[in-house]
């Protein structure tokens, strides 16, 4: 019935995507295109200056001068968190690639090849073990807290998590009859990795490339509470949030807002996640039909 | 090791200690429960000038002499006496001082105190290089014998601030200064108790029952410090909501400082009160470096103070007016040198304009003025941000750098070129009593590489103080200051921002509480 | 497996070597001096110097590592830069706080995120799913501080149920303790419960399509049967690891929850000790969470072969 009624409501071309694609994931992708969309144009889209601060405006509420209100220095709230998108996005998705890219590749190896794997595990459990925020902080502190330390800071803690999670598929699957007889026809070693092994890491790949994206936004937003984050001249939702949490009780806002952009985000960014995983791994189709 | 151990063997045991009963003590102890601003780590009064070890050490040791609420040096001690020519000094201890281990109080103890002092402090080194001789005249006195006349001693003696002089034991004092004593064994009005404190943590206090109290009324740290309740506990809380709540939900008694902005939380809530018990506040400045451009030239120097406005700071800081005064004395206002000469534009919103003249005229050539800017501590986040915007606008380049403050401490240290690993201006606080007396206060001398961070050669000044130390009456002291204030504003040895205020919060079960410079905790009662 | 065993346990030996070079360099890298940080705002250059030379900080970095290690194999930690305190005596009263909310989390975390994560899976694109998957979500995109805040307004201040802050000892005062560490463990258990949950859904979903699953679905094995017996099984070797590397980042992690609910524990000594560069507290720190670290994910390799048979060491 629904079916039908789509088909008679929609063209073509916009009931094919629905029902390809489904409400959510489009719904996500929208969302993301606007959190996108006011990144890249937050020049053109911020009414103010996100640094420019009024102390006479301090903690005012919103009004239409100052849509959402303004913060402890008379700083427009609005401006700050549309800016914000910008360096959380660069953050959240610079160390995804650089966690996600490094992470698969020195998986792949270790779970592959047994003699780099005691290797490389004990190094990476050497860099696990170091607590991250420390190794975060001491990394921020050495090279002075911009938005490159601070990214940097927070992949290194990330690789191993990627690593180990590879690696631990990796083991799983090159047992797999299939591995082995590609092994045994001597198809060549890179092919397998690339052909045979990898295919498996995509679904735990996808759900913890996720979870690095949100994560790496937080932990911005943490390194900023215990201060040594991004500096407040450069808005992040992180360090909006932060500066802000003395004032959780007296004006909320000013941690809502940062706080629906953040989730807003990293919502969407999970449902993507998963439809991509529906439609990357075939076994997934298999079962559905 | 055996502490890991005991720890487990005390975690397996609560497993089964389900059934156990808490055991009540038979009678009512009383308890305050106090979050002070920071959490006690160094022990050792002579080896830091950080505030929260001066206050624990003002629980735990007594001093000699003590500064009351009129800036009046009163004995606490031991009375003193000063013969006619200012020359000699003659203190008597009072009867029945003990040490909290039981041994008296002997005049060798204070002489080998006074002199692990004078090791550090500015003002004890000031008297030590007037020093003829120090010694025992008697069971219970002594005197300091000067070589001239040095009118600041006694002062310098009772100061509470930079390092306080407190008295201790021979056996600690003879410790080399640079080292950390290794108990805490005073003679005042509370014990230290070693077993409890948990650095960073917690600290316990016991009321010491041997102390006999001086005479006359409690003012400041002069007077009879009367303990009233039975401990004293120290908790550290490291995040200002935490700390609120805690206390409105009654889990605490006291809380030290209050952020100004969240004050509206507290109003209305029945059983707590709120007050600024230390009234002078502290002092927020701007201290440049002498070493390098642009701040090695004193018209840029200039400039950069009149872009500056007490209130835009102040604003940005503290928020609610009642708790700042724009105020141009470099000793403080309501102070004894309170003079204002020279900070026009300081108190009256800056002067955009005449610092963008002056800056031509200086032939300013873009060089980046590094700022450092602290990101962990509160109190010193919002000047960095408002000065960046005022210095821009008059035309500065400004390169705001954000790190801990551990990196800024250690960085404002270094003389190397900004470019390169060094520095042109940091902010930092005082407590007022810490820059209100031209000797105590420690940007002032302008001895180049031996002056305080920032460097500065300034012999007119340093002329200036050595005219302060030598004045006899009030009137030649307060006519130096004044110049002192003149001269600061002129060769801007450093930007006086203005005074603000905190205020301190607690349960009304808490009564006795009075103002000090930092809170006290003798004389406060608890009932329950 | 014996061998296994004893040749991992070894094996950590350089690891640990390893780290201790890693950190005393990044320390001895890293700008801050632990005397200004002693002598506080209004020393002198000269000051700081004296202090320094008497803390031994003047020495080449050769010569302070190798008395740190000579002090190590002698099990002699060091002695705090700041408090003067020995480091073993920290390190003993701060890591009961920290391990017991530690423990509390993971079992909680365990208990509810394994099952939300199975269910999610069994009713795949169900509403149960969307609702499963919608919070965990939301579990991890709000910063821990505000979930913390959040926790304490509801529970402590609006319903007065329970402390705001603090910590007792579970040997001194066990409903105290238990009152003080319901709010910390939920607080960090919400990161944790969406980690384990969507980890959780995300293995078995992939599980359930393989071709035994799909056998002992049509040999008409009852769906539960399927979930419990073959496919939940097979899932767990990346639960696991998840839980694994969770409980290493839990103990490095819980620096801001220790700070909001003012717990004593070794995530703030770790912060605070970072920020006053408190060089012997910290490497004892490093040295210590990268031995639990390595004890906990020997256990759980090992766990994978007793999950999975198809993984044998």
């Amino acid at each position: 019935m629904a079916e039908n009624t789509m088909r008679a409501a929609f063209p073509l071309s916009t009931r094919a995507l629905f029902s390809r694609i489904g409400i959510a994931p489009l719904l996500a992708g929208l969302v993301l295109i606007l959190i996108i969309l006011a990144a890249v144009c937050a020049p053109l889209v911020a009414p103010h200056d996100p640094i420019y601060q009024n102390p006479i405006q301090r903690l005012k509420p919103p009004s239409a001068e100052y849509l959402l209100g303004t913060d402890n220095y008379g700083r427009d709230l609005l401006s700050r968190v549309i800016w914000g998108a910008r360096v959380s996005l660069l953050i959240g998705l610079g160390v995804t690639v650089m966690a996600v890219v490094i992470g698969l590749a020195i998986g792949l190896v270790s779970g592959f090849f047994r003699l780099a794997d005691a290797v490389i595990m004990r190094i990476m459990d050497g860099l696990m073990a170091m607590p991250s925020v420390l190794l975060a902080i001491a990394i921020v502190s050495l090279m002075g807290a911009s938005i490159w330390t601070v990214m940097a800071a927070i992949t290194i803690p990330e690789i191993p998590r990627v690593v180990r999670l590879v690696r631990s598929i990796v083991l799983s699957a090159r047992e797999e009859p299939y591995v082995e007889a590609a092994i045994s026809m001597g198809t060549s070693l890179p092919r397998v990795l690339w052909r045979h092994l990898m295919p498996n890491t995509f679904a735990p790949l996808t759900v913890q490339a996720t979870y690095v994206c949100a994560s790496a936004i937080l932990t911005e937003a943490i390194l900023s509470f215990l201060g040594a984050g991004v500096s407040t001249e450069t808005p992040t939702w992180g360090n909006i949030m932060a500066e802000a949490r003395i004032y959780f009780r007296l004006k909320p806002e000013l941690i809502f807002w940062p706080g629906l952009a953040l989730s807003m985000c990293i919502l969407s960014i999970n449902l993507l996640g998963d439809w991509a995983r529906d439609v990357l791994d075939p076994r997934m189709g298999k079962r559905e039909s | 090791m055996t502490a890991i151990w005991s720890g487990l063997r005390s975690g397996l045991a609560a497993a089964t200690a389900l059934t156990m009963t808490t055991v009540l003590p038979a009678f009512a102890e009383t308890t305050i429960t106090a979050v002070m601003h920071s959490g006690l780590r160094v022990l050792d009064p002579v080896i830091t000038t950080a505030h929260i070890t001066r206050d624990n050490a003002f629980m735990i040791f007594d001093t000699l002499v003590a500064l009351d609420e009129d800036f009046v040096v009163q004995p606490q001690m031991a009375s003193f006496e000063v013969s006619e020519d200012g020359l000699s000094y003659t203190f008597t201890l009072r009867d029945g001082l003990k040490w909290h281990d039981g041994g008296e109080v002997t005049p060798a103890d204070c002489i080998a105190s006074m002199k692990r002092w004078m090791q550090r402090d500015g003002g004890g080194q000031m008297i030590e290089a007037r020093m003829e001789s120090l010694e025992a005249t008697g069971d219970n006195s002594f005197e300091l014998t000067l070589t001239e006349p040095f009118p600041y001693t006694l002062e310098a003696m009772a100061k509470p601030s930079g390092l306080a002089l407190f008295m201790m034991p021979e056996r600690l004092a003879s410790t080399p200064a640079n080292e950390p004593i290794p108990e805490m064994i005073g003679s005042g009005p509370f014990k230290f108790v070693q077993d409890e404190f948990q650095p960073g943590v917690k600290v316990v206090y016991e009321k010491n029952e041997d102390y006999v109290p001086a005479e006359g009324p409690q003012s400041w740290f002069a007077g009879a410090k009367d303990v009233k309740v039975d401990r004293v506990e120290w908790v550290t809380m490291p995040d200002a909501q935490t700390s609120l709540n805690a206390l409105m939900n009654g889990e605490i008694d006291f809380l030290e400082q209050v952020p100004v902005d969240l004050l509206p939380l507290l109003e209305g809530m029945p059983g707590l009160q709120n007050q600024v018990l230390a009234p002078l506040g502290y002092v927020t400045i701007g201290r440049m470096n002498f070493l390098h451009p642009p701040f090695d030239d004193p018209k840029i120097r200039q400039a950069a103070k009149l872009a500056l406005s007490q209130e835009d700071v102040l604003t940005a800081l503290i928020g609610n007016p009642d708790y700042f005064k724009v105020c141009g004395a470099i000793f403080g206002c309501d102070t004894p040198f309170e003079f204002s000469d020279g900070s026009e534009s300081l108190t009256s919103g800056g002067d955009i304009e005449a610092a963008k003249a002056l800056l031509e005229e200086a032939g300013y050539d873009g060089t980046p003025v590094v700022l450092m800017q602290p990101t962990d501590v509160v109190t010193l986040t919002a000047q960095p941000i408002v000065a960046a915007q005022a210095l821009r606008e008059a035309g500065f380049t400004v390169d705001m750098q954000p790190m801990d403050w551990q990196t800024l401490v250690t960085r404002r240290a270094s003389q190397a070129d900004p470019a390169d690993g060094g520095w042109n201006l940091f902010f930092t606080n005082w407590i007022v009593p810490e820059v209100s007396n031209p000797l105590a206060n420690i940007m002032l001398p302008g001895r180049g590489d031996d002056a305080w961070f920032g460097w500065p050669t300034d012999e007119t000044m340093n002329g200036l103080l050595d005219d302060f130390a030598s004045a006899a009456e009030l009137e030649d002291q307060k006519a130096a200051a004044q110049q002192i204030q003149a001269r600061v504003m002129e060769n801007v040895n450093y930007i006086h921002l203005g005074q603000y205020f905190n205020p301190s919060a607690w349960s009304d079960s808490l009564t006795g509480i009075t103002e000090a410079p930092f809170p006290v905790f003798w004389g406060v009662e608890k009932e329950g | 497996m014996p061998v296994y065993f004893l040749r991992r346990v070894l094996a950590a030996i350089p690891v640990m070597l390893v780290v201790a070079v890693f950190v005393f360099l990044l320390l001895r890298l890293t700008p801050g001096d632990p005397a200004a940080v002693l002598a506080g705002d209004m020393a002198t250059p000269e000051q700081l110097e004296q202090i320094r030379a008497s803390l031994g900080l003047n020495d080449p970095l050769y010569v302070q590592f190798l008395r740190w290690m000579g002090d190590l194999l002698r099990g002699d930690f060091g002695t705090s830069l700041i408090s003067n305190q020995p480091v073993l005596d920290l390190v003993a009263d701060r890591m009961w706080p920290t391990i017991w909310i530690a423990l509390i989390t993971i079992t909680l975390s365990v208990i509810v995120a394994v099952p939300m994560g199975v269910v999610a899976a069994w009713k795949h694109r169900s509403w149960i799913d969307h609702l499963v998957m919608t919070f965990s979500v939301l579990g991890f995109s709000i910063p821990v501080f505000v979930i913390g805040y959040l926790l304490i307004k509801l529970f402590a201040l609006d319903l007065g149920l329970l402390p705001v802050q603090g910590y007792v000892a579970p040997s001194e005062d066990l409903p105290g303790f238990a009152a003080r560490a319901v709010l910390p463990a939920l607080t960090l258990a919400s990161i944790y419960i969406a980690l384990i949950a969507r980890m959780t859904r995300a293995s078995l979903l992939d599980v359930l399509g393989e071709d035994y699953v799909r056998t002992a679905r049509a040999k008409g094995l009852a769906e539960r049967r399927v979930l419990f017996r073959h496919a939940l099984r097979n899932a767990a070797v990346p639960v696991m690891t998840v839980i694994g590397t969770g409980f290493a980042l839990l103990i490095s992690g819980v620096v801001v929850t220790e700070s909001v609910y003012n717990i004593p524990g070794l995530g703030r000594l770790t912060v605070d000790s970072i920020f006053a560069r408190d060089y012997p507290v910290i490497q004892a720190l490093i040295l210590l969470t990268s031995g639990i670290y390595v004890l906990v994910n020997l256990a759980i390799d090992l766990s994978y072969s007793f999950l999975d048979p198809r993984i044998r060491y």
